[in-house]
C-alpha cells in the first residue's frame, strides 16, 4: 500500500473518468454518482494517508520512483511531506464536496464529470510529483479540462473567461518550461528530479544576456507560479475566471488551484534557488502587501457577491506572500520563532483559505441557485433608489436562518475572526512578518480591517435590513447542502480552535525548509 | 487538576454551553429553557463568589495554569489563566451583572422573535468576556477581545430588521477593529522584543530589576504601550473611537447594561490596568490625556442629548474616560475600583432605564400610538408616581454616578480625582493642571445631566396624560435586579469594616493594592504615588462634593423648580454655537462620514476602476488585441505580399519567360538551322578562348 498509495490517489479519478465512457445513453444519473464515488474513494484513501503519515520525520514519504522515459533521464517520482500532504487532502476533499456540488449539473453530464475527474487527478498529480517534468506535465493536464469546464458549463461571459484563463496560464507555463529545461540541461548529470536539483541546482554558474542564469530561471519560475497565485499585478484573470466558471469549478479553482502557484514556491524555487529566493524575499512581502490591501480594496468596491469572494482571494493569499518571506526572519534581525511562524503560517493559511474560500464560493452558489442573481446591491436599483428593493436582497436572515448562520459564521472565518481557523494561521504569517519586515507588515496589517469592511458590508445589505418579499418565498439549505458545507464549517472550527493536528505535520518539513534555505546559500555569511 | 482550575473552567464554559443550547436547541425547548441560561450564570457567579471569599478571607490569588496550544520547534504558543486577585474580582462582577441581566431579560424580552437566541448570545457574551478577564497572555486576551466584539456584534444587532440598528452592529466591529490593529500591532512589537506574549512574561522581561529588554529603547516601550493601549480606546469607547457606543444603544437595553456600560466597555479599562506595570510615564500620559478629553466631551454630549439611552451612553463614555484617565494617572488602583462601582451603578441605571422603555412602549400600545418614541425623555415626565421602585432605584444610581456622599460613586470618582490632583502637584508644567479640571469639570456636568434625566423623566407633567395613566411598574423579575444594584450603589458595601476602602488598611487596598510600574522610574514608584494620592485625598473630598452639589442644585434650578428657562438659556449658547455643538455631539458621524468613510469608499471604487477598467480590459486585454491586430497584419503579409506577389510572383516569371521561349518553337526548320548554327559558332568562339 505504501509505495502505490501515491499512484492510487492521482489515478483513481482517471478511472472514473474511463468508466463514464461506458455509461449507456440517457442515463445521466450515473454519471455523477460514479463522480462521487471514486473522488469519495479517493478521500477515503487520501484520509487513510492523513493517518498513516509520520508527522515525527521530515522525509518524503510514500515515495514511489521508477524511469520513466530513461533516455532523458525521467522518472516516475512520487512522494510526499509535510508542505503536500495539506494540499493533498485539500483536493481530495474539495473534489468530493465540488461533486456534491454539482449534483444538478444537467448540461452534459457526462463531459463535465468526466472532465471534473480529470482535474482532480491533474491537481493531485501536482501536489504529489517530486519529478520536475512529471510535474509540469500535470500541470499542464489540469489546464484543459479547467478550459471547457469554464467555457461550457460557465456563465454568461464564459468563453471569454476561459480563453482568458487557458492563454495568461499557459504564458506563465511557457516561462515554466523554459526554466525546467535550463535546470535540466545546466545541471549535471542532466535531471528533473526535484530532490536532486536541491544540491545541484545552485551550482549552475552561467551568464546569459549578461544575468545570472539562476536569477532567469527564478524569474521564470516565478512569473508562472505568481499568475496562479495570482501575485498582484497578474491577478486579474482570477475574478473573472471565478465569476463565470460554475460553483462547483469556482470552489476548486480559488480552494486548490491558487495553493499551486505558492506551493511551486516552496517545493521548487525556494529550495532550489535558495540564494535569490534571500534576495527576493523582501519583494515577495512588498507583493504580498500589496496583494493583502489592493485585493481587499478591490473586493470593498464590488456589487457581485462572487467577484468580492474572489478579491477576498487576492487579499487573503497575500497574507501567505507575507508569511513565506519571513523565510529570512534571522537575517533581518528577526529571530527562529519569526521565520518558524511565518513559514508554517503560510503553508496553514494555504489550508485555511482553501476551505475557507470553498466555503464562500459554495454559499454564494446556494443563493445563486435559488434567486439567480448574487448581487450585493443590485445594479438596477443601485443608482435609482426608486427600484430598489425590488430585486435586490435584504433581510434574508428572516427566512433563512440556517443559510444565514452558515454565511455569518464563514464571513466571520474569512475576516480573520478569533476561534475561527483563518484567524491564527494569518496571524502567525503577520507574526513572522512582523520579525522580518517590521514597516511592511505594519501596513498589511489595515487588511485586517478591510476585509471586515467588505464582509460586514455584504452582510449586512443581503442579511439585514428590512426583507424584501420577492424573497420572503425562498427555501433554506437542502440536507445535501447542509452536508456539503458542514464538513468545511466542522474543519473551520476545529483548526480554529486547536490548530495543532495540522501544525504537527506541517511544521518538521517547514522548519527544515528553512534551515535548508538559509544553510545552503551562498550568503551565508552576509 | 487543581479545583481553581477546574473552577475558572466551569466558568468560562458554562456560558458557552448555554450558547450552544440556545442557538442550536432553543426552539426546541422553548422559552422556558432561558432558565437554564440564568442558572448557568447563576453558578459561575456562585464559583466567582467562592473565590472572592476566599481571597478577602486573606489567601490571595495566584494560580497561572497554562497548556501549550501549538509549537513549532523554537516556538510554541500557551493558553493559560492568569487566576489573580484583579481576575477574581474581574469575574465577579462580570458574572453578577450578567446574570442580573440575564434575569431581567426573562421578562423585558418576553415575547421577542429571537427570544431564546438573545439568551444565546449573552450566553456566548459572557464566555467571551470571562475568557478576557481570565487571560493569560495579550494574544489570547486578543482573542476573547475579538469574541466579545462578535457578540457584541451580534447583540447591537438583535433587532437586525431595522436598518438603523444593522448600521450600528457594522459600526462597532469597525470601529473595534481600528483599535484591535493597533492593539495587535502592539503585541507584535513587544513579542518582538521580548518573545512573549504573556503577562507575567511581560512583566518580567520589561522589569528594570530584571534586566530590562526594552534598555536603551524605551521610546520603543512607550510605541507599544500606546499601540496596546488603542485597543482599549475601540472597546471602552475612548476619543476618537467612541462614535460606535451611542449607536450600539440600537440594541436591547438589557445588552446596554450588560455590554455597552458595564462589563465589555470596562474591558479596555481592565487590559489597561494589566498593562499599567510597563507603562512608560510617555505612555502613561498619553492615556490619561486620551481619558480626561473623552471624560469632558461625553459628559458635554450628554447635557442636551433627549434620548435617555444616549444620554446614558454618553455617560458611559464619560465615566471609562475617566477611568483611563485615572490609569494615565498613575491612579491604577482607583480606576479599577470605579470600574466596579461604575458597573454596578450604570447596570443600574440602564435597567431602569430600559424598565421605562418597556413600560411606556407597552403603555404607547395600548393606546394604539406607535408615533411616538418611547426613549425620548420629551415624551416622558411624573412618572414618579408609576412606577416608584424604577423612580426610586434610579435616584440612587444618579446619586451614585454623581459621587454623593454615602454612596459608592463617591468613594471611587474622589479616589480618582485625588490622583489628578497629585498628578498635577508633582508636575509643574501648566498643563498638568487641565487633569484635575478635566475630572471636576466632568464631574459636575454629570451630576448637572444625570439630575436633568431623573427630572425630565420622573417629575413635572407628563407629556402625554393618557398614556402615563397606562405605565405601571414592571413585574419583580425585572424590579428585583435593579432593587440588587440599588443596594450594591451604597457606599456600605464597599467600606465595610472600615470607612475608606481605599485606605491601607482598606479591603479593597488588602486585595488590590496600587500595582507597582516595573518601567523604573521614580515618579511611577508605589510609595511616591500613594503618598501624593494621600495627599490630594481630603482637598478632592471638598471639592468633589462641591462640584456634585453644584451640579445638581443647577439641574433642581432648570428642571425641578423652573427657576431657569432651559429653552432659553439652550438659545443664548446657541448664540456662540455651543447648544448646537453638544446637541450633533460635535458633529463627529458627519466629519467621520464625509473626511474618512466617504472618500475611502470612492477610493476603492477608483482602485477597482483601475484594476478592472484599467489596468485588466485595457492594458492586459489590449495584448490580446494587440495580438490579434499583430496576427491581422502577419496574415495580410502572409497572404497579399509573400503567397500572392513573391509565391504566386515566381510563378508568373515562369509563366512569362515560358511565354517568351514559346516563341522559339516556331515549327519551321530554317530557324532551327539557323540557330544551330549559331550555337555552334558560339561553342567554337568559347571553346578556343579558353
Amino acid at each position: 500500500m505504501d509505495a502505490s498509495i501515491l499512484t492510487i490517489l492521482v489515478f483513481l479519478p482517471v478511472l472514473g473518468a474511463a468508466a463514464m465512457l461506458f455509461v449507456p445513453r440517457g442515463r445521466d444519473e450515473l454519471f455523477r454518482w460514479i463522480a462521487a464515488g471514486f473522488t469519495g474513494v479517493q478521500l477515503l484513501f487520501a484520509c487513510w494517508v492523513l493517518w498513516a503519515f509520520d508527522r515525527g520525520s521530515s522525509q518524503f514519504q510514500f515515495e514511489v520512483m521508477t524511469a520513466w522515459i530513461p533516455s532523458f533521464n525521467v522518472n516516475y517520482h512520487m512522494g510526499i511531506d509535510g508542505l503536500s500532504l495539506p494540499m493533498v487532502f485539500l483536493t481530495a476533499l474539495l473534489s468530493f464536496i465540488s461533486v456534491v456540488a454539482s449534483w444538478k449539473i444537467t448540461k452534459a453530464p457526462r463531459g463535465y464529470f468526466a472532465l471534473f475527474l480529470l482535474l482532480d487527478a491533474g491537481m493531485m498529480g501536482v501536489f504529489v510529483s517530486l519529478d520536475f517534468f512529471l510535474f509540469y506535465m500535470f500541470w499542464e493536464v489540469m489546464l484543459l479540462p479547467m478550459y471547457f469546464l469554464i467555457g461550457i458549463w460557465g456563465g454568461p461571459q464564459r468563453q471569454y473567461a476561459a480563453i482568458k484563463f487557458f492563454l495568461y496560464t499557459l504564458f506563465g507555463s511557457v516561462l515554466m518550461l523554459l526554466a525546467m529545461l535550463a535546470l535540466y540541461f545546466y545541471s549535471e548529470p542532466h535531471t528533473f528530479n526535484l530532490i536532486t536539483l536541491i544540491s545541484q541546482a545552485h551550482k549552475i554558474d552561467v551568464m546569459l544576456w549578461g544575468i545570472e542564469m539562476k536569477w532567469l530561471i527564478w524569474f521564470a519560475l516565478f512569473i508562472g507560479f505568481a499568475i496562479k497565485v495570482p501575485i498582484f499585478p497578474f491577478h486579474t484573470w482570477l475574478p473573472l475566471a471565478h465569476v463565470e466558471a460554475p460553483t462547483a469549478v469556482s470552489v476548486i479553482l480559488a480552494g486548490v488551484l491558487l495553493k499551486m502557484g505558492t506551493y511551486g514556491l516552496l517545493r521548487i524555487s525556494y529550495p532550489l534557488l535558495p540564494d535569490q529566493t534571500i534576495v527576493f524575499a523582501i519583494a515577495l512581502a512588498v507583493l504580498g502587501v500589496i496583494n493583502i490591501i489592493w485585493g481587499a480594496a478591490n473586493a470593498i468596491a464590488q456589487v457581485d457577491l462572487k467577484r468580492m469572494v474572489a478579491y477576498s482571494s487576492v487579499s487573503h493569499m497575500g497574507i501567505v506572500l507575507l508569511g513565506m518571506a519571513a523565510v529570512v526572519s534571522v537575517r533581518q534581525g528577526g529571530t527562529m520563532a519569526g521565520a518558524q511562524l511565518g513559514m508554517n503560517g503560510a503553508v496553514l493559511q494555504m489550508f485555511n483559505h482553501g476551505i475557507i474560500t470553498a466555503a464562500l464560493f459554495l454559499l454564494v452558489g446556494v443563493i445563486y441557485d435559488r434567486a439567480h442573481h448574487r448581487y450585493i446591491v443590485y445594479p438596477s436599483d443601485y443608482k435609482d433608489k426608486a427600484l430598489r428593493g425590488k430585486l435586490g436582497f435584504g433581510g434574508l436572515a428572516v427566512g433563512l436562518p440556517i443559510f444565514s448562520g452558515f454565511v455569518a459564521l464563514v464571513f466571520f472565518a474569512g475576516l480573520g475572526l478569533p476561534a475561527l481557523s483563518g484567524f491564527i494561521s494569518e496571524a502567525m504569517c503577520f507574526l513572522g512578518g512582523f520579525s522580518t519586515f517590521r514597516t511592511l507588515t505594519i501596513i498589511g496589517t489595515f487588511g485586517i480591517l478591510l476585509n471586515a469592511v467588505y464582509f460586514l458590508r455584504a452582510y449586512q445589505r443581503m442579511f439585514m435590513g428590512s426583507p424584501n418579499d420577492k424573497w420572503s418565498g425562498l427555501s433554506d439549505m437542502s440536507p445535501r447542502e447542509i452536508g456539503m458545507l458542514a464538513p468545511l464549517v466542522i474543519i473551520i472550527i476545529l483548526l480554529g480552535v486547536y490548530p495543532s493536528p495540522a501544525l504537527n505535520v506541517i511544521s518538521l518539513t517547514m522548519n527544515n525548509l528553512i534551515e535548508l534555505v538559509n544553510a545552503a546559500s551562498s550568503l551565508a555569511g552576509m | 487538576m487543581h479545583t481553581l482550575t477546574l473552577y475558572a473552567l466551569i466558568i468560562l464554559f458554562l456560558p458557552l454551553a448555554s450558547f450552544v443550547l440556545q442557538i442550536f436547541f432553543g426552539r426546541l425547548i422553548g422559552p422556558r429553557g432561558v432558565w437554564l441560561s440564568v442558572g448557568a450564570v447563576a453558578i459561575t457567579l456562585v464559583l466567582a463568589l467562592t473565590m472572592l471569599f476566599s481571597v478577602v478571607l486573606g489567601s490571595p490569588m495566584e494560580h497561572y495554569p497554562e497548556l501549550v496550544w501549538f509549537s513549532l520547534g523554537d516556538f510554541s504558543l500557551t493558553l493559560g489563566f492568569q487566576l489573580d486577585n484583579i481576575a477574581v474580582v474581574m469575574l465577579v462582577i462580570v458574572a453578577l451583572i450578567s446574570g442580573l441581566v440575564h434575569l431581567y431579560s426573562v421578562e423585558y424580552m418576553r415575547g421577542d422573535v429571537r427570544y431564546t437566541r438573545f439568551f444565546g448570545y449573552l450566553g456566548i457574551f459572557t464566555f467571551s468576556m470571562n475568557g478576557i478577564v481570565l487571560a493569560h497572555s495579550l494574544l489570547m486576551m486578543y482573542v476573547f477581545w475579538e469574541l466579545v466584539g462578535l457578540s457584541s456584534y451580534l447583540l447591537i444587532g438583535h433587532w437586525f430588521e431595522k436598518d438603523t440598528a444593522a448600521d450600528a452592529s457594522k459600526k462597532a466591529f469597525l470601529a473595534n477593529r481600528v483599535g484591535d490593529i493597533g492593539m495587535f500591532i502592539g503585541i507584535m512589537l513587544l513579542w518582538s522584543v521580548t518573545g512573549s506574549f504573556t503577562f507575567q512574561g511581560l512583566y518580567e522581561l520589561v522589569d528594570v530589576e530584571g534586566g530590562n529588554l526594552f534598555a536603551g529603547q524605551m521610546g520603543l516601550l512607550s510605541v507599544a504601550g500606546v499601540l496596546v493601549f488603542m485597543g482599549a480606546v475601540g472597546k471602552s469607547a475612548q476619543f476618537p473611537l467612541h462614535v460606535w457606543l451611542p449607536d450600539a444603544m440600537e440594541g436591547p437595553t438589557p445588552v446596554s447594561a450588560l455590554i455597552h456600560a458595564a462589563t465589555m466597555v470596562a474591558a479596555g479599562v481592565y487590559l489597561t490596568v494589566r498593562l499599567f506595570p510597563i507603562l512608560t510615564p510617555d505612555a502613561l500620559l498619553f492615556v490619561g490625556s486620551v481619558g480626561a478629553l473623552t471624560a469632558v466631551l461625553g459628559a458635554l454630549i450628554a447635557i442636551s442629548q433627549t434620548d435617555i439611552k444616549r444620554v446614558l451612553a454618553y455617560s458611559t463614555i464619560s465615566q471609562l474616560g475617566y477611568m483611563i484617565m485615572a490609569v494615565g494617572m498613575g491612579a491604577q488602583q482607583a480606576a479599577f475600583f470605579h470600574l466596579g462601582t461604575h458597573a454596578m451603578f450604570k447596570g443600574l441605571l440602564f435597567l431602569c432605564s430600559g424598565a421605562v422603555i418597556h413600560a411606556l412602549h407597552h403603555a404607547l400600545e395600548h393606546t394604539g400610538d406607535h408615533e411616538t418614541d418611547p426613549q425620548d425623555m420629551r415624551n416622558m415626565g411624573g412618572l414618579r408616581k408609576r412606577m416608584p421602585i424604577t423612580y426610586a432605584t434610579m435616584l440612587i444610581g444618579a446619586l451614585a454616578i454623581s459621587g454623593v456622599p454615602l454612596f459608592s460613586g463617591f468613594l471611587s470618582k474622589d479616589a480618582i480625582l485625588a490622583g489628578t490632583l497629585a498628578f498635577a502637584q508633582h508636575h509643574h508644567q501648566w498643563w498638568a493642571i487641565l487633569f484635575p479640571v478635566a475630572g471636576f469639570g466632568a464631574a459636575a456636568i454629570t451630576a448637572f445631566y444625570m439630575f436633568r434625566l431623573i427630572f425630565m423623566t420622573f417629575h413635572g407633567k407628563p407629556a402625554k396624560a393618557k398614556v402615563n395613566r397606562r405605565v405601571h411598574e414592571p413585574s419583580l423579575v425585572m424590579t428585583g435586579p435593579l432593587m440588587v444594584l440599588a443596594a450594591l450603589s451604597f457606599a456600605l458595601f464597599f467600606t465595610l469594616p472600615g470607612i475608606n476602602p481605599l485606605h491601607a488598611e482598606g479591603w479593597f487596598t488588602k486585595i488590590i493594592p496600587q500595582a507597582e510600574n516595573l518601567t523604573g522610574y521614580p515618579e511611577l514608584g508605589v510609595e511616591h504615588l500613594e503618598h501624593g494620592f494621600h495627599q490630594a485625598h481630603s482637598q478632592a473630598v471638598r471639592l468633589s462634593v462641591g462640584v456634585a452639589g453644584s451640579g445638581i442644585l443647577l439641574a433642581i434650578a432648570f428642571f425641578l423648580l423652573g427657576w431657569l428657562d432651559p429653552k432659553a438659556w439652550a438659545q443664548k449658547l446657541q448664540r456662540i454655537g455651543l447648544y448646537q455643538l453638544s446637541r450633533s455631539k460635535f458633529y463627529f458621524d458627519e466629519i467621520y462620514d464625509a473626511l474618512l468613510y466617504r472618500p475611502f469608499l470612492w477610493l476603492t471604487a477608483k482602485i477597482a476602476w483601475l484594476d478592472w477598467d484599467l489596468w485588466d480590459q485595457r492594458f492586459i486585454d489590449g495584448w490580446g488585441r494587440g495580438t490579434v491586430k499583430a496576427s491581422d497584419v502577419s496574415g495580410w503579409v502572409d497572404y497579399h505580399w509573400l503567397d500572392q506577389y513573391v509565391v504566386d510572383g515566381l510563378g508568373r516569371v515562369v509563366a512569362w519567360m515560358g511565354a517568351v521561349g514559346r516563341k522559339v518553337q516556331t515549327g519551321r526548320v530554317q530557324n532551327y538551322v539557323l540557330w544551330a548554327l549559331v550555337g555552334g559558332i558560339l561553342i567554337v568562339i568559347v571553346a578556343a578562348n579558353f
